[in-house]
């Protein structure tokens, strides 16, 4: 199988704090990986590093096998070497935010096709009609015209992954997707990411969800203070769990 | 009181008649003034300190001085420049001859510094997530400025851009001053020849009230147009 995304040998550091050591990652077409793990861990701060919101110190990202071209600079932390490069790059990872993003000032329909327009240049017409099929598919099509702010949060969250799967992405980045929301509209976000998982998309998903983990995931990764303590196909890993750490996590969240 | 009514009566349409150049001292001003704020806003933003101070320092000279004043320096200042030149020759001339345009000129330039200010704070209050989201779909800093950024600042600020409207269109009283007669001026014009002081005075407020009347309810449109986000659905 291709690998769609890989990441080597990744480190961030926020001034004397390093926040990953080192981390490495695959994911082949079809993968869905849940990244778990405690708060701090560095598990957003991976995902936001896959696509250059943060910028990585060092390590190599590659996705459908192109390197981002990074430059190291003097003082320890790095810059991308051609930003046109990175955006052409973002645009094949779409992100799914916590608190969601999607633009205010425009409707439910004008945020999903804002960049195929503007950044993936697709004529209006076609843009309209592949949001068209896309809303209707995460079940908001007929908030097409409303504003985000009049919609639920879990309204809104599927507006932002309607808008995230317009761009056709390589990879879907989903950071923390219903941490946000109300305990009562959690479960209609994730049975759209199920969804999405059994149509075969590449997913990396940060999540304290673990029942989603196990049984939507194909792999879990638990990272512990900015490494990946173990990771393994979701039976392992929440059913026998190998490091102590993870263990204890585990007994801490899953009740 | 008899006599007072028939004066109003009698100064009405004199005042009238030089409600259009209130007006298109206003609209000119805060369009041309409104459209350098982006440019006095972005720089005030930049990295680049050679933009960032000097934006500053437009904000804090304009903001900090008398628009009297600029008004003044403008049309004495540079009106001494022209005469004698070859600029009097010029097609140019028959603008810079005229009180008019350097009161455009000098409310403007006021109008770009202080709505810069506003504009600037706008921006740094547009939410952060709004943004990062273009970021993360591959939008060009040009793009994420002018899809996002710009739009959102807009709409946060509008309802200040709508009080500094106002101000402004008081302010062209003072272009009275450099030989322009708007309504201000034309009242003082009819103070002086019927002796009378409190009835021009009186009407000229009336039609302010009205102007800043029609202008608040014109804003108010353009505010609900574009905040339609925050208004119920339809």
């Amino acid at each position: 199988m291709d690998t769609t995304l890989k990441v080597e040998d990744l480190h961030k550091k926020f001034g004397a704090v390093e926040v990953l050591k080192g981390v490495s990652l695959e994911a082949r077409t079809g993968d869905v990986i849940a990244m778990i793990g405690s708060s701090g861990s560095g598990k957003s701060t991976l995902l936001r590093c896959i696509n250059l919101l943060e910028t990585p110190n060092s390590g190599r990202v590659y996705v459908n096998g192109e390197l981002i071209r990074m430059k190291p600079l003097q003082d320890g932390t790095a810059k991308p070497e051609d930003i046109k490069q990175v955006e052409r790059i973002r645009s094949k990872l779409a992100m799914v935010f916590q608190s969601f993003n999607l633009w205010t000032h425009r409707t439910i329909l004008e945020n999903v096709i804002e960049a195929p327009i503007h950044v993936l240049g697709l004529p209006r017409k076609e843009a309209i009609e592949r949001a068209e099929i896309l809303l209707a598919k995460v079940g908001i099509a007929e908030k097409r015209n409303f504003y985000p702010n009049h919609l639920s949060g879990g309204q809104q969250q599927r507006a932002a992954i309607a808008r995230a799967l317009a761009m056709e992405p390589s990879v879907l980045l989903f950071d923390e997707p219903t941490s946000a929301l109300d305990p009562e509209l959690i479960g209609e976000v994730l049975q759209v990411m199920r969804k999405l998982a059994e149509e075969g998309r590449t997913m990396l998903v940060v999540t304290h969800e673990i029942g989603f983990a196990r049984d939507v995931a194909s792999e879990i990764v638990f990272l512990h203070k900015g490494q990946i303590e173990e990771k393994g196909p979701p039976r392992e890993v929440i059913g026998s769990p190998k490091s102590e750490r993870l263990r204890q996590f585990l007994s801490a969240t899953r009740h | 009181m008899d006599d007072s009514l028939a004066l109003f009566i009698e100064i009405v349409p004199t005042l009238l008649a030089a409600v259009p150049v209130t007006l298109v001292l206003t609209f000119l001003s805060a369009v041309i003034g409104n459209t350098l704020a982006l440019p006095v806003a972005v720089g005030s933003l930049s990295p680049h300190i050679y933009l960032r101070y000097p934006s500053l320092f437009y904000i804090f000279v304009m903001r900090g001085t008398p628009l009297l004043a600029q008004t003044y320096l403008i049309y004495y200042g540079l009106g001494e420049l022209f005469p004698g030149t070859w600029v009097q020759q010029s097609f140019l001339w028959p603008y810079l001859r005229d009180g008019f345009w350097y009161a455009i000129f000098a409310f403007s330039l006021n109008t770009a510094g202080y709505t810069g200010e506003i504009l600037r704070g706008a921006i740094l209050a547009v939410p952060k997530g709004e943004i990062e989201a273009a970021r993360a779909y591959g939008f060009s800093r040009f793009l994420i400025f002018w899809r996002v950024t710009l739009p959102r600042a807009i709409q946060i600020c509008l309802p200040t851009m709508t009080g500094e409207t106002i101000l402004l269109l008081k302010a062209t009283s003072l272009a009275s001053l450099i030989t322009v007669w708007e309504v201000m001026g034309t009242a003082r014009q009819i103070q002086k020849v019927t002796f009378r002081v409190y009835e021009p005075l009186i009407a000229a407020g009336i039609l302010y009230i009205l102007m800043v009347f029609v202008l608040t309810r014109l804003m108010m449109v353009v505010e609900q147009s574009i905040n339609r986000h925050r208004l119920a659905p339809v």
